[in-house]
């Protein structure tokens, strides 16, 4: 005999209006956004999934989400602090680095999860309806958590090496929230590509390495030269580092114009991002 | 304004909880594989794209009531598994509509959703989540779900440590464990032992009972005309016959000959 028990807690829907049809199509930007509210347990459970996971084998855990960046930094440090050592800015090199390897982490790992998460979703995608979008933003989101353990190195080193702390240190979360709306529009922007052509993907790897070194992030801003200062404008990287570092290098809030700059490129690429993501919504299940 | 329910008018007009008009789906295969970008922009730019058209789905409809235990059976390509992705949202039908009127569980194939390094308790969660259910709906049913699949043992174990009839079991105590307006049910009876696909049987003929609208796949057409109510045969994506389950297997057998 079988026992059997079921937890009913769903009532009965409407018979009048239907769930689903086809046939109506709202806004796919506009019908995705609600989409995501409704699968926020989802969003929360993928998060949690692969903060766990990605160093569930390894003896340290979590704790290289923080020796990471500190690893690199100090390599970085060892390798240019002689090199640069003139044109120094008014904080201890580590710090300087470290503050941009930050930042850069951020951006190069979310974009990098969104993609690997839609071709690992993908799998998911044709069988069973989920937001679109879900796989880039819980990406996105995983990449946030791992950027706020990455600070306590950063506040670490900053209280060794007897950097200036100020209370403009305070703004730090605007300037994290530009951050992350700017590499969730690129993510999206970058992981829909990559659906349709794989070799975006590898293609990408080499497009950051570049993109790194051309933002001033082991290297300070003076030493770039005068004629490759319009190169540096349009680089969207360098306006989000200037406001996420003014704090920690200029002990001060980053100015008026370079907050507009970051703010307004932060906004228009996630909204670019997400108008093409979503444009595509009803073709990854037979594509990808 | 409510309404005295009547419900021997129920009966006459059974409502349609499912309900496709004219649906197709088209599959555009590439006609040779383009890979790259730059391939794929040259051939833009020169007009060369060619896809070959398949239609997996054509032009079929279909109502199916609420309350129904209704079966889909047909040989391998006929159509069946991309006809319940467009039931249950995965893909947009290219023409025709869908209307669905209620709430919809699918049957994932067993496992997909499952990561390996979690262990059996996080993956339920997990998978919760992706068949929309919150954290706390999952933890009012977790005992019951350990139950109903019998690995209270290993249920802190990796997943990756699993069976394929662990893996499969988990499934469908996950997926079954509230239950749905409809249920999806696609070729997942065939797992696991006999004793367990009793089990399974048993939760569905309950559902029933408790009036959820369960639509299944199956190549085992005797526990399609066991369990199901009405029944329709595809061929090529087309729909070939619609009946109750009895008529409906004995043409398809037919059809073979």
């Amino acid at each position: 005999m079988v026992k059997f028990q079921v937890v009913n807690t769903q009532t009965f829907s409407d018979k009048k209006k239907p769930l689903y049809d086809s046939a109506k199509r709202v806004s796919p930007a506009i019908a995705e956004i609600r989409e995501i509210g409704n699968y926020r347990h989802l969003l929360a459970q993928l998060v949690r999934r692969d903060i766990l996971t990605r160093y569930k084998r390894s003896f340290l855990g979590v704790a290289w989400t923080m020796l990471n960046p500190l690893g690199t930094m100090l390599v970085m440090t060892f390798v240019f602090s002689n090199i640069f050592k003139a044109s120094m800015p008014s904080v201890p090199f580590p710090v300087y680095i470290l503050s941009g390897l930050v930042v850069w982490n951020f951006f190069a790992q979310g974009t990098n999860a969104s993609m690997s998460g839609l071709v690992w979703g993908g799998n998911l995608l044709q069988r069973i309806f989920v937001p679109r979008t879900i796989f880039a933003v819980s990406a996105i989101g995983t990449a946030l958590v791992n950027t706020v353990i990455a600070l306590v190195p950063l506040v670490i080193v900053m209280l060794i090496s007897k950097a200036a702390f100020s209370w403009a240190l305070l703004f730090m979360p605007v300037a994290i929230l530009l951050v992350t709306c700017f590499t969730l529009g690129f993510g999206l922007m970058i992981s829909s590509m990559a659906a349709f052509f794989p070799d975006v993907m590898e293609m990408y790897q080499i497009l950051l390495t570049a993109w790194m070194y051309l933002t001033p992030i082991i290297y300070p801003e003076t030493i770039i030269p005068e004629r490759f200062h319009l190169v540096y404008r349009l680089n969207p990287m360098y306006w989000l580092l200037r406001v996420f570092r003014a704090p920690i290098v200029d002990q001060a809030l980053p100015s008026l114009r370079d907050f507009g700059i970051a703010s307004a490129i932060a906004i228009v690429m996630l909204i670019i991002g997400w108008l093409i993501f979503t444009s595509k919504s009803d073709e990854y299940a037979y594509r990808i | 304004m409510p309404t005295v329910s009547n419900p021997s008018s129920q009966i006459e007009t059974p409502a349609p909880i499912i309900n496709l008009e004219n649906v197709s789906v088209r599959y555009r295969l590439p006609s040779e594989r383009i890979g790259t970008l730059k391939e794929y922009t040259i051939r833009l730019l020169q007009r060369r794209v060619r896809h070959r058209d398949f239609w997996a789905v054509h032009d079929l409809s279909l109502s199916i009531n609420r309350g129904e235990v209704f079966g889909i059976v047909g040989d391998n390509g006929a159509g069946k598994s991309t006809l319940l992705k467009v039931i249950s949202k995965v893909l947009r039908p290219t023409t025709g509509r869908v209307r669905i009127y209620g709430k919809i569980a699918p049957l994932l194939e067993l496992g997909a959703g499952f990561h390996p390094e979690l262990s059996g308790r996080e993956n339920v969660f997990l998978n919760g989540a992706l068949l929309g259910y919150s954290h706390e709906e999952m933890t009012a049913v977790f005992d019951e779900v350990v139950d109903f699949s019998e690995l209270s043992e290993f249920i802190d174990a990796p997943i990756r440590t699993y069976s394929s009839g662990m893996y499969a079991r988990l499934g469908f105590a996950v997926a079954t464990a509230h239950q749905p307006e409809i249920l999806i049910v696609d070729e997942i009876l065939s797992v696991g032992d006999e004793a367990f696909q009793r089990k399974c049987t048993d939760r569905i003929t309950g559902f029933r009972e408790n009036g959820a609208t369960v639509l299944m796949v199956s190549h085992n057409l005797g526990l399609i005309s066991e369990m199901c109510d009405r029944a329709a045969w595809l061929d090529h994506g087309k729909l070939m016959k619609i009946g109750t389950a009895e008529e409906v297997i004995e043409m398809y057998r037919e059809g073979f000959q």
